[in-house]
């Protein structure tokens, strides 16, 4: 069984079009319908000399069906372009890493997965991005629904100044998803548990979560994400404003999230993106250079930069 | 429309969905209020500009009698001519014209004369004494009408009103109909509202004097709230150690920032002229009190464009044996020029509308004439036009919004130099 | 004369340069100096111009008294009769024939001739202290010059000692602003002192009645509480609450449109337009709130008052129809326009000061903008525009031009914003425009007024600005 789900430039023409479609059994609907992915762009990289050992099987562990297809996304802010005609795959129930040295747009494109990049005047977004199917960018999707579905983290952990509890019944309330108090006091309850933290803040929910300390802040960004139980989770840097023991923690947390979301984290640190993550996709100069399981990029990467990257000569 | 994005639920779909509609609505309530909050604010500036407009603009157009009048040899001592009573005398004549015969009282006469302004007799008067051969002619005599005509000419006193509720009866009315048809009554450019001082009489008062009070009273202000200003914040900005000394000087410019202005009226009204003895209603205590009002904005602003000069031009002057003063003085602030000039200019414009503290020092009085030095008692455009609005004659009103549009070109004239300035020079690190 | 005097300094500054330059020219010939030439004749010309700058500032300020005081000493008997309104005036008019002016009245006979006398005196002592000051100042700019001029060597350090004089210099200008708070406070206390001397400090400020005028009596002051500044301080209260329900929403709705929803096109015309009515002069304000909103407003209510006569509502329509042009409505509300730019511009930096993450973390949750405002940001930057409300709530007490032209005099206790009511500041106008004596209760009441208005706004202006500033330390 090969395990062809991420797809950039880099691999577009890197095997059999027919494998394309194949993952983990799971037969993904309509993959050849899409103008960009067709198989055009296909011939004009027919082949791609490193493409070989990628497609050789490796160990890989259960993947989850395809979540986010995107397909030449490409992003502009003004006159500059930041993002390179992007195509991935990503999939559910796993941990999906971008990295890159700063600047090479892994950002960018994260913030166009729940379409953050609406809030900034200048920027441009085109290509497709499709979640479970349907076109993000669509008109039709209303960006406060896809951000219902979309939950992120941010770099530096952003509490509301408010107190914990409040924080946390935030999304619920804005949603209207609860009904009465006491199933609001459950919703807060339960993700303040997925997020690790309740037992920390129990007798204090009605303290500002401003008071916090860096690494339950961040946990607490988290439970506030989780609690209007989205599917997806962005993460940006979530543990670069952080100490080391409180990213373990972060990081634990991530894998434990795993089981229920498809969590898509940007780390500038690549020893994390190998301890949290299951795929790899390596950004550099807004475009995608490689993608793959992680072990795989980590030690048998296709191409040359993303070696050096990952080797420390550059980044 | 969102059901492909998978919910976890039906239910949580469900509720999202309901919600959006109410949630939209909210949006866009919210949205039209700010809207709304913008529309007052750009309204109310429409409404305030037209407003003056509509009610000054006939302040620059007066209407003026050009009237034979024969110059009775009877009536005129030639080595007295000022002693003679014209607008009496013209009155006459036109009644005669008219075919009207005055009461004993002379009441017809009066009414006559209440048509001509007060002006007649001093340009009748320079006529003859310029040339007394006038005397035993008939020559044609220039002089703005009464303000009280001038508004009826203008429609602002109406036929249809009732007799006893305007200021023009309707004998006047009948008489200035003839005058008119007679070809008499001209519409001019109301040149006196530039060359004149103030005056008792609407039809002959003009903004010059406040106009120049109030530059000589800038010019007070500038020469001392400038360099004063300016080495302040120098100091604050280049010097000052970071002690309680420099600390205390800060909090008291912040709250000197926010001082009620009416206060500086006080501080003018007690130090300068009940301590000094300085002379009230004088551009010197006006251009006093403006400049300590003015010092603590001219002190911020020089100070942002100070802050705004990056380190590294007084790092590299420093690296080079430039002493601090040096360093200061001929690399930071020729840099930081612009910007001093922009927020000068502009508090100057501020300080030039101003009028709570010049009501205190006595620039309230009436003040005819145009002063020549900062020691005479002058008026100021603003206090000219609160008290031209606080005139009970009509026509004061008219002139009062078009006095308001010679101080917001002023205005307007400075806020456009300092953009220019600030356009034309200004630097982005 | 003075005028010329003050050129002096200036004049002897030049020489003194020119001259010191040559001076050290010639001295430092085959030495290298500590300091350049130039910066020794800096300092010359210090040495010289401070010393007769301090002489002919000190005749300018103390001559004037000086010599009045030589004057005064020796009166004609008939000026000694006169009161002091009338002396003050005999004495304006002396400098006035003096300097070659008529005098303003009509002087009686023994009046007249001594007005002649005086006016020769005067004269005399006017030349005298001319000269006197001219002579004083180049002595002291000799003295002065004489030590700097010994001192130009090359070993002299003139580059740190004149640095030294500017940055004296410079000191001595940040300390006008101490100088000038102290002149306020001293000004308003010496003042504010006489008036409570007369009228207790609690009458004053709990007392009912507001009556300056018929206080003038001599009978009546302090003792039937015309003095009382409560129904001032109503009536100032009443007219910022009015001019603060206006400002107070859509000075912060504008700010937040402006902020969170304008696009750039809508900020470059709006910004612009709100500077504009930011500084019109409060005096135009006036104008258009007495001669446009006024009568606006009071047609308004009589027509209201007009239908409901002889209707259920017979007594409001009574009362609607006796309102007049000045009400607190007016003035309150025009102000509340002025001040709509003052409280934008402030909320907006408060509002900017909001980090982005929290607008981010908003959205990404899936809220709208509106909700990002009133749940987000409003809470996170609800001190601030607390202290920006509070510098308003100060800026509409000292307000004067507007009250004075368009609430009116009428010092009543209401809360009724029809009513004509008047402030502190326009009892201030009123008091201290038109004739006035000094040192009578009626004058000095102004001084207690105005010491309460500093006092109130001081503490507004402190407490507000320690909100902002505490507020936007957080965030930076």
């Amino acid at each position: 069984m090969k395990f062809n789900i991420f797809r950039s430039h880099d691999d577009r023409g890197s095997g059999d079009p027919t494998q394309t479609p194949r993952m983990g059994g799971h037969v993904l609907p309509a993959a050849r319908s899409d103008g960009p992915d067709g198989p055009t762009a296909d011939a004009v990289e027919p082949t791609d000399a490193t493409a070989g050992p990628a497609l050789q099987p490796r160990p890989a562990e259960p993947l989850g069906p395809i979540k986010i297809r995107a397909r030449d996304v490409s992003v502009h802010y003004g006159d500059k372009q930041a993002l390179h005609d992007v195509s991935v795959d990503i999939p559910d129930k796993t941990v999906t890493a971008f990295i890159g040295p700063s600047g090479c747009g892994k950002s960018t494109f994260l913030r166009c997965l729940n379409r953050m990049n609406d809030t900034i005047p200048s920027a441009r977004v085109t290509g497709r991005i499709e979640m479970d199917g349907q076109d993000v960018n669509s008109k039709s999707v209303d960006p406060v629904l896809l951000r219902a579905q979309v939950g992120m983290v941010f770099q530096k952990p952003n509490p509301f100044p408010k107190s914990i509890y409040e924080n946390v019944a935030y999304g619920p309330r804005i949603h209207g998803l609860t009904t009465s108090k006491a199933d609001l006091d459950g919703v807060v309850e339960k993700s303040l548990r997925r997020a690790g933290l309740w037992d920390e803040v129990a007798d204090r929910l009605h303290s500002p979560g401003t008071g916090l300390s860096g690494g339950q802040q961040q946990r607490l960004v988290i439970a506030r994400a989780i609690a209007v139980e989205p599917e997806v989770i962005l993460m940006d840097e979530p543990c670069s404003a952080l100490d080391p023991i409180a990213t373990a923690k972060i990081e634990e947390l991530i894998d434990e999230l795993r089981e229920q979301y498809c969590i898509v984290i940007v780390t500038h640190s690549m020893a994390q993106a190998a301890r949290v993550s299951q795929r790899t996709a390596f950004f550099h100069m807004g475009r995608l250079v490689e993608t793959g399981n992680t072990e795989e990029i980590f030690t048998n990467p296709r191409e040359r930069r993303t070696l050096d990257y990952i080797t420390g000569r550059f980044g | 429309m969102t059901d492909a994005l998978a919910p976890t639920t039906a239910d949580r779909a469900a509720r999202l969905q309901k919600g959006l509609r109410r949630r939209y609505a909210r949006e866009r309530r919210f949205q039209l209020y700010g809207l709304l909050a913008i529309g007052v604010a750009v309204g109310f500036l429409v409404l305030l500009l037209g407003r003056i407009w509509t009610q000054g603009n006939t302040a620059f157009w007066a209407h003026e009698a050009a009237i034979p009048v024969y110059m009775d040899p009877a009536r005129i001592d030639p080595a007295y001519p000022q002693g003679t009573n014209f607008p009496q005398m013209v009155a006459e004549q036109q009644l005669a014209r008219l075919g009207v015969t005055d009461d004993a009282a002379g009441r017809a006469s009066t009414e006559m004369r209440q048509i001509f302004s007060s002006e007649l007799k001093f340009v009748a008067g320079d006529m003859i004494k310029a040339d007394p051969s006038l005397i035993g002619r008939t020559v044609t005599v220039t002089a703005p009408l009464s303000d009280d005509a001038d508004l009826f000419f203008k429609g602002e006193i109406g036929r249809d009103t009732p007799e006893e509720q305007r200021r023009v009866t309707d004998r006047q009315i009948g008489w200035l109909d003839r005058l008119q048809d007679d070809g008499f009554v001209k519409r001019t450019f109301n040149g006196r509202m530039f060359t004149s001082g103030d005056s008792t009489e609407p039809e002959l008062a003009g903004v010059l004097g406040a106009v120049v009070g109030s530059a000589l009273m800038l010019l007070v202000t500038a020469l001392l709230a400038i360099p004063i200003g300016v080495a302040a914040a120098i100091w604050l900005e280049e010097f000052a150690p970071r002690n309680r000394l420099s600390a205390f000087i800060e909090v008291n410019i912040n709250n000197l920032a926010a001082v009620p202005s009416i206060v500086y009226g006080l501080l003018g009204l007690a130090l300068f002229i009940n301590w000094m003895q300085l002379p009230r209603s004088s551009p010197l205590v006006g251009g006093l009190v403006l400049a300590l009002m003015a010092l603590p904005t001219i002190i911020i602003a020089t100070r942002s464009s100070l802050k705004a000069v990056p380190p590294s031009i007084r790092e590299a002057a420093l690296a080079l044996g430039a002493s601090k003063t040096q360093t200061v003085f001929q690399h930071v602030l020729p840099l930081a020029l612009p910007g001093v000039m922009t927020g000068a200019i502009i508090s100057m414009a501020h300080a030039l509308g101003e009028t709570a503290p010049l009501l205190l020092i006595g620039m309230v009085s009436f003040v005819p004439g145009v002063a020549t030095s900062v020691a005479e008692p002058t008026g100021a455009l603003p206090s000219l036009i609160y008290i031209w609005e606080n005139a009970s004659e009509r026509a004061f009103h008219e002139r009062t919004a078009a006095a308001i549009m010679v101080l917001l070109a002023l205005m307007i004239v400075m806020n456009a130099a300092a953009i220019v300035l600030r356009r034309r020079f200004e630097r982005r690190w | 004369m003075s005028a010329l005097l003050f050129l002096l300094p200036i004049v002897l500054a030049v020489a003194a340069f020119v001259a010191g330059r040559a001076v050290a020219h010639r001295r430092f010939d085959g030495v290298r100096p500590h300091s350049r030439p130039s910066q020794h004749a800096a300092l010359a010309a210090i040495w010289v111009a401070v010393p007769a700058l301090v002489v002919v500032l000190a005749a300018a300020l103390f001559g004037g008294q000086v010599e009045r005081g030589l004057l005064e000493a020796d009166q004609p008997a008939a000026v000694v009769a006169l009161d002091d309104i009338r002396r003050d005036a005999f004495y304006a008019d002396v400098h006035r024939v003096a300097g070659g002016e008529t005098p303003l009245q009509t002087w009686e006979a023994p009046l007249s001739a001594d007005l002649q006398s005086q006016a020769v005196r005067a004269g005399q002592l006017d030349s005298i202290r001319l000269v006197g000051a001219l002579a004083a100042a180049l002595l002291a700019a000799a003295i002065g010059g004489l030590f700097a001029f010994s001192r130009i060597r090359p070993d002299l350090r003139a580059r740190n000692r004149v640095e030294g004089w500017v940055v004296g210099v410079l000191l001595a200008c940040a300390a006008v602003a101490v100088l000038t708070t102290v002149g306020i406070v001293a000004s308003l206390l010496i003042d504010a002192t006489r008036f409570f001397e007369r009228v207790p400090v609690q009458e004053f400020l709990l007392g009912t009645q507001w009556s300056p005028q018929t206080a003038i009596r001599a009978d009546q002051v302090g003792s039937t509480g015309a003095f009382g500044a409560l129904p001032l301080f109503a009536g100032t209260f009443l007219i910022m609450l009015i001019a603060m329900a206006v400002a107070a929403p859509v000075g912060l709705m504008s700010a937040i449109y402006l902020s969170e929803y304008a696009g750039p096109t809508t900020r470059a015309i709006v910004k612009p337009v709100l500077e504009i009515l930011a500084g019109v002069p409060t005096v135009v304000y006036g104008f258009f709130a007495a001669l446009t909103v006024g009568p606006a407003f009071r047609a308004f209510f009589n027509g209201i008052g007009a239908q409901l006569i002889g209707g259920p509502l017979d007594g409001l329509g009574q009362y609607l129809m006796l309102v007049q042009n000045q009400m607190a409505l007016v003035a309150g509300g025009v102000m509340g326009i002025m001040l709509i730019p003052f409280v934008s511009s402030l909320s907006d930096d408060i509002i900017n000061a909001v980090p982005q993450s929290l607008r981010d973390g908003s959205y990404a949750m899936g809220a709208t903008k509106s909700e990002t405002v009133g749940r987000v940001l409003m809470p996170a930057a609800l001190p601030g525009v607390a202290g920006a409300l509070l510098l308003a709530v100060s800026r509409a007490v000292g307000e004067t031009m507007i009250v004075t032209m368009a609430a009116g005099l009428a010092a009543r206790l209401t809360l009724n914003p029809l009513d004509t009511v008047t402030t502190v500041t326009v009892q201030i106008v009123t008091l201290l425009t038109g004739d006035q004596e000094f040192d009578s209760a009626k004058t000095l009441s102004a001084f207690g007024l105005g010491l309460t208005l500093f006092l109130a706004t001081l503490v507004l202006n402190i407490v507000a600005q320690r909100i902002v500033q505490t507020y936007r330390q957080q965030y930076d």
